[in-house]
């Protein structure tokens, strides 16, 4: 389990995280959500490592990562940040391998990243001529190598995998989040998109203003009350069969 | 330089497959550059005379009679000198590259952020204020002195830059620039005060900070210059993977499991020493740590693992060119070095700006 328990975080004297806890659980997707400023960057950056808590611990196999040398940790566990400008020329594979031992068997690796996320054509090209979109899937092709490196199917965090995506690369980076939790990964992410996280997560973990104002499956979280209550919206949840869905046209502010 | 137009002309990048052959390429260059160093002068002096005269000395012999003049030019006047360029070279064309690595930006090199001019400051108060102090007690320790005073002065420069340009993990390019801009100046300024309290043939001997030369190559410098330049290598030999995941950003680089701090410090050091001993044997010489690491990113990649390597071998072999070019264009006088990288380097550099700003600001 890689979890972060009772987190409080302040910046700039203002109280970004309240006692706010979420849990990455190996072979199950688990989904941030929550309205702007509710803390979901914040508390997504405290469990990847980059943020220390003022209270409350971050533990990984039941070792606080305080502790854990930044080698190890990354053998456990992967990081897709939101967009990633990469500082000098570098081409998609050597991007795609940065940070893992390189060789016959990288290279085989970098190949496979890039087949799962549909850039196999883009192996030789420059990263930064590439379009948003296919920058984001190039980041997380290398997520995967990072974890087909490490120790054990691993824990894969994701910051808004689906921003700069169409429609079609959405469902693409879904499906992969989905093989991944059947793989034995415990995948984490944020979302904005509440349809699409109606569809990925096992369970969603609504964040307000520091604290998880709801937990549990999109069924128990995603009701007309609960987006009233986190987006201060009237909306009108539908059914489509089993999977709860929000039409913005059904919303009023 | 014509590989590098040829690639540029066609849009793409020559990469080798392998990264040997690279390697290979830098060190031929190494070798050209070192026989034509100890060749070319007002003495010619054939190849294979040079490769006999070498290969005696490694003998502990020294050829007598007619050759003995050879002999000592070879040995005593241009391979200190020669090994001096290289050295030199090499440093500043590294500790270039990861300068530019740390920064996260191309631009970044200790001449033009104020880095060198912080080690020429640390260097001539030590020769006008703390040299005659030191050299009261002992010769040797003044002549020690410099280049460590010199690597203070370029590692006091380099926190500072880094500590005013970098917040909360982020490195501002701009600040980098202007903090380093206003840094040299400031350096520059000191340094003009210290030359006032100089004395006539320090005052000589200063003139050389300003547009660097090899021209007071000894084996004592080489020596004086070489456990810096070892210590920048071996730092250079730990980073190449972490500049490549800097390349992401720090807090990515953190994700794959560099130590950003500690690759920080390290680096800060490596630069000090390289930009430091550089400027306290031979002053400050400009664009090769710009151009270098640039020239191998366009032919190689921009991979820190080969990338280092390639830049010191390159840039030992190209300072040794402009070297033989200072020495031999106005003959029997001799160019400032820092003239000629400057005249060469400048103009290629502004070129490559021209044909690559998207590449280099996209």
């Amino acid at each position: 389990m890689y979890r972060a328990d009772d987190i409080t975080f302040d910046a700039a004297g203002r109280r970004l995280l309240d006692g706010a806890t979420a849990v990455a659980v190996p072979g199950r997707v688990t989904v941030l959500i929550g309205p702007n400023g509710a803390g979901k960057s914040t508390l997504f950056k405290v469990l990847a490592g980059e943020l220390r808590p003022r209270h409350g611990r971050v533990t990984l196999a039941g070792a606080d990562i305080v502790g854990v040398p930044p080698a190890r940790l990354a053998r456990l566990r992967a990081v897709l940040p939101q967009s990633v400008h990469v500082a000098f020329p570098f081409s998609v594979a050597e991007v795609v391998g940065i940070g893992v031992a390189d060789g016959r068997h990288g290279q085989a690796r970098v190949e496979r990243a890039l087949a799962r996320v549909e850039l196999s054509g883009l192996m030789g090209a420059a990263y930064d001529r590439l379009s948003g979109g296919e920058k984001q899937r190039v980041q997380l092709a290398r997520t995967l190598v990072q974890l087909e490196a490490g120790d054990g199917p691993g824990y894969l965090l994701l910051d808004e995998p689906t921003a700069s995506l169409d429609l079609a690369q959405q469902l693409l980076v879904l499906r992969l989040m989905r093989e991944l939790a059947e793989e034995g990964v415990g995948v984490l992410a944020v979302l904005h998109d509440l349809n699409l996280a109606a569809m990925a997560a096992d369970e969603i973990v609504a964040l307000k203003g520091g604290r998880v104002a709801a937990r549990g499956t999109p069924a128990d979280v995603l009701t007309n009350a609960r987006i009233a209550e986190l987006y201060g919206i009237t909306a009108r949840i539908g059914w489509a069969p089993s999977t709860p869905f929000l039409l913005p046209q059904s919303a009023q502010r | 330089m014509t590989d590098a137009a040829l690639a540029m002309t066609a849009g793409t990048r020559w990469r080798p497959r392998r990264a040997g052959l690279a390697l290979g390429a830098c060190l031929l260059l190494v070798a050209a550059a070192f026989i034509a160093s100890l060749a070319i002068g007002p003495v010619t002096i054939a190849p294979g005379r040079i490769l006999e005269i070498l290969g005696a000395a490694l003998h502990g012999e020294r050829t007598t009679g007619a050759a003995l003049r050879e002999t000592i030019i070879v040995l005593d006047v241009r391979l200190p000198r020669t090994l001096l360029g290289l050295l030199v070279g090499g440093g500043i064309a590294l500790a270039g590259a990861i300068t530019q690595g740390i920064f996260r930006n191309p631009l970044a090199d200790p001449g033009l952020i104020g880095i060198s001019s912080g080690a020429a400051l640390a260097a001539a108060t030590w020769i006008v204020l703390g040299g005659s102090l030191a050299a009261a007690l002992t010769p040797a320790l003044a002549d020690a002195g410099l280049p460590l005073m010199a690597f203070t002065g370029a590692l006091v420069a380099t926190v500072a830059l880094y500590l005013i340009s970098t917040r909360d993990g982020r490195t501002s390019v701009a600040t980098m620039l202007f903090a380093g801009i206003a840094l040299g100046a400031l350096a520059a300024a000191g340094t003009g005060m210290v030359v006032f309290a100089a004395s006539d043939q320090q005052l000589r001997d200063f003139t050389f900070w300003t547009f660097g030369s090899l021209g007071g190559a000894t084996w004592q410098k080489v020596l004086a210059a070489l456990p810096f330049m070892l210590l920048l290598a071996l730092i250079a030999m730990r980073l190449g993977r972490a500049l490549d995941a800097l390349a992401l950003g720090e807090a990515e680089a953190f994700h794959v499991g560099i130590d950003v701090q500690r690759t920080k410090w390290l680096a800060i050091v490596g630069i000090a020493a390289g930009a430091g001993a550089s400027v306290a044997v031979a002053g400050v010489i400009g664009f090769v740590g710009l151009v270098v690491p640039h020239l191998i990113r366009i032919l190689f990649g921009p991979g820190h693992r080969l990338l280092l390597p390639c830049a010191a071998l390159l840039g030992g072999a190209l300072l040794l060119g402009a070297d033989v070019v200072a020495r031999t264009a106005v003959s029997p006088a001799e160019l400032p070095l820092g003239v000629v990288t400057a005249g060469i380097g400048a103009p290629f550099f502004l070129w490559l700006l021209l044909r690559r700003r998207a590449a280099l600001f996209g």
